[in-house]
Order: C-alpha cells, then sequence, then structure tokens
C-alpha cells in the first residue's frame, strides 16, 4: 500500500516549498492571486508542440533496451570497432523510436482533449458584482460560484449559501468513493443568511485559513473570519470537486482550492504504468542475455588475444597489424566489435513485435461480438494494450459486488400474504414456468400512478387486490407506509422516489403498483393513494431500524382515527415477536420462506397490530421522557421498542431479487474450474454480502465451512483467524514458511500455497479487516484467506480494497485481476495487475482507471479464458520462437569466430543481418503471434483447466529460456558445422570455387532462413491463409531479396554496398549446397519433432489432451453443458433490508462520523424549529424525528 | 448500414472474429512415425548416392610447404633462396579421369580475417595497403598485395622426356566476378600500362598489375584470373584455389597412367606462419568435388531417423493414453 500512499502524496509536495497554510480573502483576487495558488486549470497532458520532441526522446532513451541500442550505434561509428555498417542499428531504431513517438504523441493528444473538455465546463462564478458565466479554467481561489442540480462541483469549495432549508446541500459523492447515496452538506448560517442575494454575496469578504493541499477526502481543518468573528470549518461545509448537486436548486460556494490542488486531483495521481509479469521476465531476462553477452564477448576476446599472440604476430606479413595495436589492444577492440555482432540476442524488433502483439491482440478484445452488450450498445474495450498476455495468468480476481456482480437493481419478486404465495406463473397443467423476458407482464394501466418500469408477472395478486381482500390491503398498506422513502412529485402523477436502499425503493414502488400509491410525507403525515383514494395518515413515531434491531416500525394513525403499529424485519425477529394465534399461518409462510430463500431472494417479514389509544398515549409518554434522559438513552428507548412491538399479526412476507447480472453464477463457476480464486470485497453489510455469495454459487451449502470473521480487536481477529486455519489444517505451524525469492526481487518474501481438504469459505468484515490488514496479521489473513475456496470482505473501504489486493500482490507470486464499477473501486483496479471496469453504467471513473472494459461480468470468462489464454499462448510462443532464432542467427557468428581469428567476422551478409529481424521473419513470426490457437474459443470455454499452465508460468519461464538457448545452441552447431564440413575444400561441378566466404555466408544464412521457417512452422499450430502466405512470402522475398541484391545492376548502381555480386547465381546452382541446406534444416528441426512427439506421448500436459479430443470430435462439440439455473438451497437466508442503512444521509463508513453527522442534523433540526418552521415542510430528515431524538 | 442503437456493435468477420479458416495439423503418430521412416529412407537413399559419388571422385593431394612431415621443396623453404624451383614427381598407375583441376591449396591462412580487406567493402578498407609513398596502390588492399604467386608447370615423363601438359588457366574465375565484378580502367591509347599510370603496384608484387601475365595481354589488370581467383577470398582457413584446368588435346579426358612431374616455382613464404602449402589434382562429379562428409551425414541422418520412427512406434504403442479422462 505503500507505494499508492506515497505515490498519492509525492507529486504535489514535491514541486513548490511546501504550502504551510492556506490562506484566502473571499472577492478579493488581487490579495489571493499574490499567494500563486493553482487555478482551476488542469492539465494531465504530458507535452506541448515544442517539448514534445526532447521530452519523448529523453523518455524513450530512459527505456534501457533503446539507451543500449543507442550506444551500440556509438561504437558502430568508430571504425576500429565497427564489424557492421551503422545502418544495421539506424533503421531499426529510427523505426522503434518513431512508432512510439507517434503512439505517445495520440495517447497524450486525447488527454489534452479530455483536458480541454473539462476546463470548458460552465460555471456562474461571481465576478464585480454580477454573475457570470465562466469556463471552469478561468475560476480562481477566492472566487465565489454559484452552482445548479446536477451539476458536478467545479472546484474544493467551502459552502456558502443554499436553496435548501437549514442551507442544506445534497451531494452525491460516487466519483470520489463510489456510494450512490446522498451526503449532507450544511453552510455556516452565518453565510447562509446572504441566500442567493448577489449584494451580499458580492460585498462578502470573509477569511479563510485552512489547512494546505493535501488528499484526505474526510477531513478538512481551517476557520472562517467573518465581521470579526471566528467560525471553525471542517468537512461539513466543503464541497469537494468531483461531487455532484442534488436535489438542491442552487448553491453558493467559495473556492478553497483549485484545480490541480483539489482533494479529487490530489487523489487522482498518475496512472501507474503497469508492467505485465512477462515484462519483468524479460528485464531479468534482458539482464541475464547482456551478462551472456559480456561472457561471450570477453571468450571471443581471449580467444582473439590468443591468436594474435600466436598467429597474427606472425601473419603480419599478409596482414599487418594497425599501428599501435598489439595483441591485447586488439583484444580489447575485439570485444566491443563482438557486441556489436552478437547484440541480435537482444534485438530492437523484439520490443516492436511484443508492442505489435499486444496491439492486435488488443483489437482483438475491441472487435468481440461476444463481449459486445447489445442493450448498451457498448463493446468491450482494451483500453491499456500493454497488458493482454498478463490476462492468461490471473491466480486472483478480486471483485466488487454492487454493479458488478449484481446489476444493483432491486426488484418485487414474489410475496406470500396470509399464507398465499405470489409471483409464480404457471401453465394449464399447473406446472410452474420459468420466467423470461417474453412471459406476460401483469397489466397496471389501471392504476394511474404506476410505475411503468415495474414488471410483475402473477395476475393472481393482481385479483387479489381488486377483490379487496383486507389482508392483501393490508399488506400493500404497511409497504406505502412502513419505510423511509421520499417522495419528489416535479408534475402531477409522475412521482419519484428518493430510497436510502433500492430494497426499501422497491417495496414502495411495488406497492404503488398494486394501488397504494405512497405520494408524499411530511414531518407528522404521510399521504397515501389507497386503491384511487387519497388518504393522509398522522405518522405518530418511527422505530427506526438498526443492525441489532434488525426490523424496522412505524406507528400511524388512520383518517379514520384507528391506531396501528406496522413492522417488517427479519423474520426470525419478526417471528419471535408474533402473537400465537398466527402460529398456523407462520408455518405456511415460513414454508414460502424457505422457497424464496431457495431461490437466492432477500426476504422480509411484514406484521402489524392494532393499538389502543390510551395505551399509547401512556407509551408516548414514557417514550418523550425515555428519548430526553441522559442516562442509559438507547438501552431504556430499545426497552420500550420491545415492548410495544409485540404480539404482533403476521400480514406475509415479501421478495426482493438483488438481480444479479446474466451469467454471473456460470461465470464464477468456469473461473474456478480454472483454478481462478474469486474475492469478493464489496462496502454492503455482511448478510448482503453473504447472500449474494451464495446465489453467485461462491458460498455453497456443500462447502465444508464458512468462517466468518467479525471480531472488534486485533487479538479477537488474530484468534478467529487462526482458529479458521487450524480448523481447515490442523497440522499447520504457526509460523508462516516463507520463501526469498530471487535476489534480484526487491520484494523478496513470498508465502506458498498451503492445500487443504474440503472447500472454505470466509467472511470477514470491515472492522476486522482493517486489524487483519495491520502489518502484524496480515501473513495471518493471508494464509487463512488464500486456504478457503472464496473469500468475501463486507464493508471495506476503497482503501481497504486497494490494501487487499496490495497484500496478495506482495506475498503471492500471483497476478490479480480487480474487477469493478464504481469509483470506489478505483484503487483497487489501480492497484491490482489488471484493472477491468464495468461500463455503461452510470459513473466512468472505474472504466477511467481500467485496463479493459466490458458492460457484463459475465465477459469476464471470455476475456480471460479466451482473449487471456490466447493472448499468454501467444506471446509465449512469439518470446520462445523469437529468443530461438536470434539466438541461433548470433550463435553461429560465436562458432564463426574460432575459424576466423575471432576477428568479429560476420557470418553473414551485412544486408542479411541487417534485414533478417526486420523483413525475413517479422511477419510470419507476427503472423503467428496474431492469430495462433490451440484450440478455439468454444473449447477453450469447455475446458477451463486449459487455462492453468498460464497460472503456473509454464510457457515461457526462465526455464522455458534456457530450454530455447540450449536449442538455439545445438541448431546454431548444426547451422554452422553441417555447412562447414560440406564446404570444406570442396568445390564446384566445374571446379571453380565454392568454399568461398560470399558463398558461405549464402548458404550458412540460407540454411538459417529456411530453419528457423520451418521451426516456426513446427510452432504453428492454427494455419491460416496469412501465416501461409506471410510464412512463404517471406521465404520468396528473401530469394528475391538475394537475388535482386547480388544482382549485377544492384552492383553496377551501388559498387560499394552490394559486394556479394553474383554469389547467388554461382551458388545456388549446386546440388551439394542445396543439399546441405536440406541436411541443415532436417537435422534442426527432426529432434524437436521426435522429442515433442515423444513429451505428448509420455506426459501429455491438458492441452495436448484437449486438442486430441477435438481431433475426435471434429464433428460434433458437446455443447456447453452449466448448470442450467442455481437453485435449491435449503438455508434460507433472510435478512432484513440488506442494503438498507441506518438513516437516510448518513455515512455508513464509520460509526463515528455516524454519530457527528446525526448530532449536528440533530442541531439543525432543533434551532429550525425556532426560526423557520415554515420552511420545513420538505425537510427530509424530519421524519426521523424519534430516531434523532433518541440519539 | 448497420442499425441506429448498434452502431458500436464490432464487426461480423472471421478475421475479427478470430474465426479464420485454417489447418491445425497435429503431430499425431499416423503422420510422425511414417514421416520419420520416410525422411530415414530418403535421407538414406540420398546418402548412398552421395557417397558413391564421392568415392569415385579422384584427388591427388601432395603438400610441398618443405617444413614438417613435408619432404617436396624443403630446399626453398629458406627465403633468401630466390628464386627457387623445385620439382614433385608423381607417378599415376590409372587414367585419372579428365576433366582434371589443378588447385593450390593452403591451409591455417586466414583469408577470413576482419580487415584483411575487400571482404565486404571493396573499396572503403585498403588500409593500410592503400597509399604507398603518397602513390596510390593498384590494386589496393591486403588482399591484393599477398596475392599467391607460386607457379606450376606440369610436365609427363614419357620415354624420359618431358612433355608439358598443357594447363589452361581461362574460365577460372567466377563469370561475374571476371565480367561484372571486376573493371579494367580504360586503356589510354591502348596501353593497358598507361591506365594504370600514376599508381604503383602492390608492395608485395614483384611486377605491376598489368604485367602479371606477361603470355596473354588480355589476361592483365584487374581482370587477370589469377588474380580474381585470390580475391575470392575464402571462408575458412583452410582452402583450395583453383589454379589450372587440364582441358586440352590428348589430356581433355584426363592424365594418362604415368609419370609426372610437377615443377614449382616457389615464392609465397608459409613456413613463418605455420602454414601449409599443397598442390592439388582432382576432378568432379554433379556434387561438386570430393566431400565424403555430406554422403556420411546423410547415411547417418537416414538411419537415425529409422530407428528413431521404431522407437516412437513402440513409445505410442506403449503410452498411447492422450485420451484418457482429466
Amino acid at each position: 500500500m505503500d507505494s499508492v500512499m506515497s505515490f498519492f502524496g509525492l507529486d504535489c509536495t514535491k514541486k513548490k516549498e511546501k504550502e504551510e497554510e492556506r490562506h484566502l480573502r473571499a472577492n478579493d483576487r488581487e490579495l489571493n492571486l499574490s499567494y500563486k495558488y493553482a487555478t482551476n486549470a488542469i492539465k494531465t497532458s504530458k507535452y506541448n508542440l515544442f517539448t514534445f520532441l526532447p521530452l519523448n526522446l529523453f523518455e524513450q532513451f530512459q527505456r534501457i533496451a533503446n539507451a543500449y541500442f543507442l550506444f551500440l550505434l556509438i561504437l558502430q561509428v568508430i571504425p576500429a570497432i565497427s564489424s557492421l555498417s551503422w545502418f544495421t542499428t539506424v533503421v531499426p531504431l529510427v523505426l522503434v523510436l518513431l512508432v512510439t513517438a507517434v503512439k505517445d504523441a495520440s495517447d497524450d493528444f486525447n488527454r489534452r482533449k479530455t483536458d480541454r473538455q473539462v476546463n470548458n465546463r460552465r460555471v456562474s462564478v461571481l465576478v464585480s458584482g454580477e454573475l457570470r458565466s465562466e469556463k471552469w479554467m478561468d475560476v480562481q481561489v477566492g472566487d465565489i460560484i454559484k452552482l445548479e442540480n446536477n451539476k458536478f462541483v467545479a472546484a474544493d469549495l467551502l459552502l456558502l449559501s443554499s436553496s435548501e432549508p437549514l442551507n442544506l446541500v445534497y451531494i452525491e459523492t460516487a466519483e470520489l468513493d463510489g456510494e450512490t447515496n446522498l451526503k449532507v452538506k450544511q453552510a455556516l448560517t452565518v453565510t447562509g443568511e446572504m441566500g442567493d442575494c448577489i449584494e451580499k454575496l458580492a460585498a462578502f469578504n470573509g477569511e479563510v485559513h485552512c489547512e494546505p493541499p493535501n488528499n484526505r477526502l474526510d477531513k478538512f481543518t481551517g476557520t472562517l473570519t467573518f465581521r470579526d468573528q471566528k467560525y471553525a470549518l471542517d468537512n461539513e461545509r466543503i464541497l469537494l470537486r468531483g461531487c455532484t448537486l442534488r436535489n438542491t436548486e442552487w448553491c453558493f460556494g467559495l473556492v478553497i482550492f483549485a484545480g490541480p490542488e483539489t482533494k479529487l486531483m490530489q487523489n487522482c495521481g498518475k496512472t501507474t504504468f503497469k508492467r505485465t509479469s512477462i515484462d519483468h521476465l524479460m528485464n531479468v531476462l534482458v539482464l541475464f542475455i547482456f551478462g551472456f553477452l559480456a561472457f561471450m564477448c570477453t571468450v571471443l576476446a581471449i580467444g582473439n588475444g590468443i591468436w594474435e599472440f600466436q598467429e597474427g604476430s606472425v601473419f603480419t606479413a599478409f596482414l599487418p597489424r594497425p599501428d599501435g595495436v598489439d595483441a591485447s589492444f586488439s583484444a580489447f577492440l575485439t570485444f566491443w566489435s563482438y557486441v556489436i555482432i552478437l547484440n541480435t540476442v537482444v534485438p530492437i524488433s523484439l520490443y516492436v513485435s511484443v508492442e505489435i502483439i499486444r496491439l492486435g491482440n488488443s483489437f482483438y478484445i475491441d472487435w468481440d461480438r461476444k463481449m459486445y452488450y447489445p442493450r448498451s450498445d457498448t463493446p468491450a474495450e482494451a483500453r491499456t494494450t500493454t497488458l493482454n498476455e498478463e490476462l492468461g495468468q490471473i491466480k486472483y480476481v478480486f471483485s466488487d459486488k454492487t454493479g458488478t456482480l449484481t446489476q444493483n437493481i432491486m426488484t418485487f419478486n414474489k410475496c406470500s400474504i396470509s399464507g398465499k404465495s405470489y409471483g409464480d406463473v404457471f401453465n394449464f397443467a399447473g406446472q410452474r414456468l420459468e420466467i423470461t423476458e417474453k412471459t406476460e407482464k401483469v397489466d397496471f394501466s389501471y392504476n394511474p400512478l404506476a410505475d411503468p418500469k415495474f414488471s410483475f408477472h402473477d395476475h393472481s395478486l393482481v385479483e387479489a387486490v381488486k377483490l379487496e381482500a383486507p389482508e392483501v390491503h393490508n399488506f400493500f398498506r404497511l409497504l406505502a407506509l412502513c419505510h423511509t422513502v421520499m417522495a419528489e412529485e416535479k408534475e402531477e402523477g409522475n412521482l419519484l422516489y428518493q430510497a436510502q436502499s433500492p430494497d426499501e425503493g422497491a417495496l414502495v414502488t411495488a406497492a404503488r403498483n398494486f394501488g397504494f400509491v405512497f405520494r408524499s410525507r411530511t414531518p407528522e403525515t404521510i399521504t397515501i393513494v389507497e386503491m384511487g383514494v387519497q388518504k393522509s395518515y398522522e405518522l405518530l413515531a418511527i422505530l427506526d431500524f438498526n443492525n441489532v434491531r434488525k426490523r424496522m416500525s412505524v406507528i400511524v394513525q388512520s383518517p379514520e382515527g384507528k391506531l396501528s403499529l406496522y413492522c417488517k424485519g427479519a423474520d426470525t425477529i419478526v417471528y419471535e415477536r408474533l402473537h400465537p394465534s398466527c402460529s398456523k399461518l407462520m408455518d405456511v409462510t415460513t414454508e414460502h420462506l424457505n422457497e424464496f430463500a431457495g431461490e437466492g431472494l432477500r426476504t422480509l417479514v411484514l406484521a402489524h397490530k392494532n393499538l389502543d389509544e390510551d395505551y399509547f398515549r401512556e407509551w408516548s409518554t414514557r417514550h418523550h421522557m425515555a428519548s430526553t434522559t441522559l442516562e442509559d438513552r438507547e438501552e431504556r428507548l430499545d426497552e420500550l421498542y420491545e415492548e410495544i412491538e409485540k404480539d404482533l399479526l403476521l400480514l406475509g412476507a415479501t421478495a426482493i431479487e438483488d438481480k444479479l447480472q446474466d451469467g454471473v453464477p456460470q461465470t464464477i463457476e468456469q473461473l474456478s474450474k480454472a483454478n481462478i480464486k474469486i474475492w469478493v470485497l464489496t462496502g454492503d453489510k455482511q448478510e448482503t454480502a453473504e447472500n449474494i455469495g451464495y446465489s453467485c454459487n461462491m458460498l455453497r451449502e456443500e462447502m465444508t465451512d464458512v468462517f466468518i470473521i467479525s471480531a472488534d480487536t486485533p487479538q479477537e481477529v488474530h484468534e478467529e483467524l487462526r482458529n479458521a486455519r487450524k480448523k481447515m489444517k490442523p497440522e499447520s505451524e504457526d509460523e508462516p514458511t516463507i520463501i526469498q525469492r530471487g535476489i534480484l526481487d526487491k520484494k523478496s518474501k513470498m508465502l506458498p500455497d498451503e492445500t487443504v481438504d474440503g472447500e472454505y469459505g470466509l467472511v470477514i468484515n470491515g472492522h476486522s479487516l482493517a486489524y487483519a490488514l495491520d502489518k502484524s496479521l496480515e501473513q495471518e489473513l493471508l494464509r487463512t484467506a488464500c486456504m478457503c475456496k472464496t473469500v468475501i470482505c463486507c464493508r471495506v473501504t476503497p482503501l481497504q480494497k486497494a490494501q487487499v489486493v496490495e497484500l496478495v500482490k506482495k506475498y503471492k507470486q500471483a497476478v490479480t485481476l480487480a474487477i469493478g464499477d464504481g469509483a470506489n473501486d478505483v484503487s483497487m483496479i489501480k492497484a491490482a495487475h489488471i484493472g477491468v471496469g464495468i461500463s455503461g453504467q452510470e459513473g466512468m471513473q472505474a472504466v477511467l482507471s481500467s485496463d479493459f472494459s466490458f458492460a457484463q461480468f459475465r465477459y469476464l470468462q471470455r476475456l480471460l479464458l479466451v482473449h487471456g489464454r490466447w493472448s499468454y499462448l501467444r506471446m509465449c510462443k512469439f518470446l520462445r520462437y523469437f529468443f530461438y532464432k536470434n539466438f541461433t542467427f548470433t550463435f553461429v557468428h560465436f562458432w564463426y569466430a574460432f575459424f576466423c581469428g575471432f576477428s568479429a567476422q560476420t557470418v553473414y551478409d551485412e544486408w542479411f543481418i541487417t534485414v533478417y529481424n526486420l523483413v525475413y521473419t517479422a511477419l510470419p513470426v507476427l503472423g503467428m503471434s496474431l492469430f495462433d490457437q490451440d484450440v478455439n474459443d468454444r473449447w477453450s470455454v469447455q475446458f477451463p483447466q486449459l487455462y492453468s499452465p498460464g497460472q503456473l508460468n509454464k510457457y515461457f519461464s526462465k526455464t522455458a529460456f534456457f530450454k530455447c538457448v540450449l536449442h538455439s545452441c545445438y541448431s546454431s552447431l548444426v547451422l554452422f558445422f553441417i555447412p562447414y564440413a560440406a564446404m570444406y575444400d570442396t568445390v564446384r561441378d566445374d571446379g571453380r570455387d565454392i568454399a568461398d566466404y560470399q558463398s558461405f555466408a549464402l548458404l550458412a544464412q540460407t540454411c538459417l532462413l529456411i530453419t528457423v521457417c520451418v521451426q516456426l512452422g513446427l510452432d504453428t499450430s492454427y494455419w491460416t491463409a496469412v501465416n501461409q502466405f506471410f510464412l512463404w512470402g517471406s521465404l520468396a522475398v528473401y530469394f528475391a531479396i538475394t537475388f535482386t541484391m547480388y544482382s549485377n545492376g544492384m552492383y553496377l548502381i551501388f559498387t560499394a554496398s552490394f559486394p556479394f555480386i553474383g554469389t547467388a547465381r554461382n551458388s545456388l546452382n549446386q546440388p551439394n549446397v542445396w543439399l546441405t541446406i536440406l541436411l541443415t534444416s532436417i537435422l534442426c528441426v527432426l529432434p524437436v519433432v521426435a522429442y515433442r512427439f515423444l513429451l505428448i506421448q509420455l506426459c501429455p500436459t491438458i492441452n495436448d489432451k484437449v486438442r486430441f479430443k477435438v481431433r475426435q470430435a471434429k464433428v460434433a462439440l458437446p455443447p456447453p453443458s452449466f448448470r442450467t439455473r442455481l437453485r435449491r438451497r435449503s438455508s434460507r437466508r433472510s435478512g432484513y433490508a440488506f442494503s438498507h442503512a441506518q438513516g437516510y444521509g448518513d455515512l455508513v463508513t464509520s460509526g463515528k462520523y455516524l454519530q457527528r453527522g446525526a448530532i449536528s442534523r440533530g442541531r439543525g433540526f432543533s434551532s429550525s424549529i425556532q426560526q423557520r418552521s415554515g420552511a420545513l415542510q420538505e425537510m427530509p430528515q424530519m421524519y426521523r424525528a424519534v430516531k434523532d431524538a433518541s440519539q | 448500414m448497420k442499425n441506429q442503437g448498434t452502431t458500436n456493435r464490432p464487426d461480423n468477420t472471421a478475421f475479427d472474429q478470430q474465426r479464420l479458416p485454417a489447418w491445425q495439423p497435429v503431430l499425431s503418430a499416423g503422420i510422425v512415425i511414417p514421416g520419420f521412416l520416410l525422411v530415414g529412407l530418403a535421407f538414406i537413399g540420398i546418402g548412398v548416392a552421395l557417397f558413391v559419388t564421392s568415392r569415385s571422385i579422384q584427388v591427388l593431394e601432395n603438400d610441398y610447404t618443405g617444413t614438417g612431415s613435408s619432404v617436396h621443396c624443403s630446399e626453398c623453404v629458406n627465403p633468401k633462396t630466390t628464386p627457387c624451383t623445385c620439382q614433385l614427381n608423381f607417378s599415376l598407375s590409372a587414367l585419372f579421369q579428365g576433366p582434371v583441376f589443378l588447385y593450390y591449396g593452403l591451409s591455417n591462412y586466414f583469408q577470413n580475417v576482419r580487415g584483411y580487406g575487400s571482404l565486404r567493402r571493396p573499396s572503403s578498407s585498403c588500409a593500410p595497403y592503400q597509399y604507398d609513398q603518397n602513390t596510390t596502390i593498384a590494386p589496393c588492399g591486403s588482399v591484393a598485395n599477398s596475392m599467391f604467386n607460386d607457379t606450376f608447370t606440369l610436365y609427363q615423363l614419357v620415354n624420359a622426356t618431358r612433355k608439358t601438359v598443357p594447363l589452361d588457366g581461362k574460365g577460372i574465375a567466377w563469370w561475374t566476378d571476371y565480367n561484372i565484378k571486376f573493371r579494367n580502367p580504360p586503356e589510354v591509347d591502348g596501353s593497358l600500362a598507361a591506365a594504370f599510370n600514376g599508381t604503383v603496384k602492390p608492395v608485395n608484387w614483384p611486377k605491376p598489375v598489368y604485367d602479371l601475365d606477361p603470355t596473354n595481354p588480355a589476361n592483365n589488370g584487374f581482370l587477370n584470373q589469377d588474380f580474381l581467383v585470390w580475391m575470392r577470398t575464402a571462408a575458412l582457413p583452410d582452402f583450395w584455389k583453383l589454379y589450372r584446368r587440364i582441358t586440352e588435346g590428348e589430356y581433355a579426358s584426363g592424365l594418362p597412367a604415368g609419370n609426372y612431374t610437377l615443377e614449382i616455382q616457389y615464392n609465397y613464404p608459409v613456413a613463418n606462419f605455420a602454414g601449409r602449402k599443397s598442390v592439388i589434382f582432382s576432378n568432379t562429379s554433379w556434387m561438386g568435388g570430393k566431400n565424403q562428409f555430406l554422403g556420411i551425414a546423410y547415411l547417418v541422418t537416414g538411419s537415425l531417423c529409422v530407428v528413431m520412427s521404431a522407437v516412437m512406434l513402440i513409445v505410442y504403442a506403449k503410452f498411447n493414453s492422450p485420451d484418457e479422462d482429466f
């Protein structure tokens, strides 16, 4: 986590000298400008027209590879060293630099465009006494700006005044922390009095002293000095950039932090440059290769020294030495000459090709119709094009819940009313039908206030409502009355519900459609329309929900004067409080509840009772007393609630479906078959998370055990974790065995995987997680969690999400993927190796910081099992082959050195060296790495086990690399010594020369090229027309270019450049040359074929087995056999209001904050009674009076 | 045109969707085992043909370095004895099938050292033999400077008289070298010597380049055949270079059995760097000069393939179980 934190903090503090305290005065631009605070313009782009070239080149040469090639280039222009012409390096280097520069430029251009778009948004600014529409970028610290409803907050503002009573504003902070519920901010009374009076605002000259810019979203300290009075400022008064104003007509704010200094921007950080594990491996390998190169060069330099001493010194009659060069100096020069010649072990084209392959495979993701979501017209998108092969190596998936696994849509699905279950559709034979899109929906057109989006399929319920069955009416009346939803009716009949939890919204909407329309509320009344008749109920008390009570009740008085208590809550809780007369109904309802729960629905039991007026008056007095006492207030209130919530009469039960996205359970099943561990990290409550865990098939009844960690102290958490671990694996040691990773790795610790028998699940809540993530406990947490098949973390903050990901990254040598849709997932998406954003929903923050995005969770399966696997396979094949072909190419030089006096003479024609990687072998290997598939996509999905080699780094690792080197060694030996022996002292059939240097070079390079082509053919398992074309085309091009370059014409035009004139003609018409080529290539390739064949026979991999199956079942692919619908679970996971928060607008994360928030509002409420009782009508907090007072 | 609302829908082409039709070969037993067998048999066939052909090629090689094991020309080893002529006698018991080629062979001679000269860039790397006292050397460079200059004359001993065997020095260089790669400077007043005016001969040469072959004026300058052969530098430190062909008169069909004397003008020093010189008589076949290696390599490879196919057959029969459940 350190990296992320330091990352956030670093950038801003470094630039300027540190700002100690911020001081500004409203409406005083001159003063504020003197401090040189940042303006509101943001700039995320890096270059401009003039700085682009130098900056970009500078950046590019920071890459070790590019710098290395520059160094080579310098070596090559030194005549004494130059063993190759300068163009062999310049051509590829320029090409690479150019491609990268173009890519960087287009990226930067896009950033610039987004910047401009944001900077040019309009906002009303108060300038010299009048409101003017200005661009965001022109807003200055100290300006007063006016915001309107549903507009983004332009900068970090001190709230001055608002249109709402008590100077409240409602904001949505989804962009900041991903929480979609509304939050309340309140202005100081002294500033709030200004209202929207422009004169007063323009005259406002308050001075603010506050903390310097920082990235803490939940903290703000400062003071406002106005009219010689000091007022404390805290986070309650601050609107942060990135929030959206909701339900508030307008508000005025004073800009405190602008642009890059806003908390949002300070939090954004720069996007970390992610690199794949193959990249890291490559870095290690490249270091190794450099070492190896130095070793080879040293050997050859020593060889040269010896040769010069023994042979060269006496050979001077024919080959005199340049002045001042003796054997040792010659050896020194030779070292560098061989550095140039042998540099092809790490050719530049490797890096270009890798980028091209990744880009190509990214395009496949963009183009995939099977990852296109037609409903929102969203195709999948590979936003980062450099991480593809990592997708084939994922070991851990961290998923958000809401919006990712679920659609965040609650639907009223079923209900049970006085023993009768509604919601299922049956056919004439009495069989239950699967409800699909096509199932006929209930027509609610008789109800003008019905919500058209609501759908229900069981007609019998409507009949029951229309028959005016009293239980049914009571049932829906309860739903319409007992809730904390607010209604907004902008125009007649068009109702908009603001619910704090989607569950409540769903229930109230259901009641609305069935004819019990909740219309409006005041602190004292609730107005509903009952079957077309408007009634106003007097709201006498709300006995609000909390975690212990797990129920909520309202006490209302009907217009007829009847006093009733309506209660809804968790089944177990409500059942305890039912009147004994309900026992029969209880049994039936329990059955229904089981059924609902079995389908993964969230259930709720409804009950009511009529109250005796006298008793209620008396109770009400006691309640008032209790709520005003100072001691044990909560206990006493609880007791009172208990007293009145008893002897309830059961009405029925509701079942709400937290709609999973399509195909989520199947996807999870597939992924776990692929040995991918899925951890759900959600901000939701434990019950919700568990429930989703079950309905996604992550937690199962068959599991041996599901551990729930919810302790309050570090010791307890440790205890619980250890107990869980001991239970899974009694013999496991307390001290974890830590494997030290290689010396080169900075993070040296690694926890090995421990296997356990049986399947376990782990549920851990946010508080426990906070302790468990501590340094002292993190290893314990990780060990326990990794033994479990499923891990669910609930109530986690965005930061914790990232911490969990970092923890796994730190101790497990595994690739992680985080998937989420909201801004609260951003940190985790950035922290994980691969971040996936669910697009198409509102709030693009997650998508913007993600590496891949698509619209539905189920596409993850295809992304990993198909695209990821293929990308990994292709990349590994590419790297193996590429290293093979270049090592082979290079090693031949090494062998030749022993026969040319270690003089850095090349084996091949210089032109061949220049274009070998760029032309002759570039396309075939690209073709393979863009098209290859071992088995097609359907088989890939059919056998998720095919995914596991990637997780184990099977296809490209250090071992695989050494195999490559050995293979190249063998090939190069064959490639040098077969032509050597075949050409030794031999002549053409007409007696002329054929063992000359040029013919030998041609022979060696032809052998090499044909060998690597055949080897490529062996590696290719998917021969498309393109592959054929590339391969044969390359060979044809080789011969064409060779004959052209060795032709008379080229020699006559560029005499100096093409000295190989006639070699091809004179050499390639000789049968023994061709026989040598044949022998060489066969000798290089056949052992590989034999080895691979024997390997398949003796120890077939999963891949071989599947390919064998594919061949057998060429015609018929077995249809994918998912468990069609995962249903029927025995135990009931009923829970009241899973996503129910304690109160409207409360922050759910910390208890401390919760209290503070509640108190402040309470204060606001009491003061408002004295001041502006008239404006209270719409105040949303009012109906929570009972609860508020209780705190 | 696409429908409204699905404007982002990816195209449904085989390429985009990675459904390109493809041939997916697998290393199955049905291909690999017979394949190995066939390759093996074919190689054995080729190997036999090469081996037989190679054996039929006659080679007569004589080392005349004059030091070490070589007894010929030992009198000429001392570089001070110039000019030195030595003789090499040999007898043929049977006809040496023609056309016969006469080669000189050098070993431990590194024509392939980088910096030796015009291996790659003829014009650019003449140093240190670019100038001799500020006059341009023609031809320049180490290679030209170190041109082989022993000469051979072959006599057949017929009834104790020496009969000269005509040696043909025409067309021993590559056609391209003679016609394209090397050009003489345009003659001045019909004189090649004048064309080389302003240049000096290479340091080691006894005569200038336009005077290399006094017997044939057309064989002078850069187009001298021996010069061209020498300039085609060898790839390896041991090499043969074609000296003459024996194609004329009664020797067109070969050297008849009998006694021969090769008279060698021993000019070229190799002793100081432990190099060796030899002279070779050889004929050729369709596969070029004598080379036992290729035939043997083919035979060995072929046999290995056959053996491998048998091994693979056994393995396949014993372990063939890739279809087990997984």
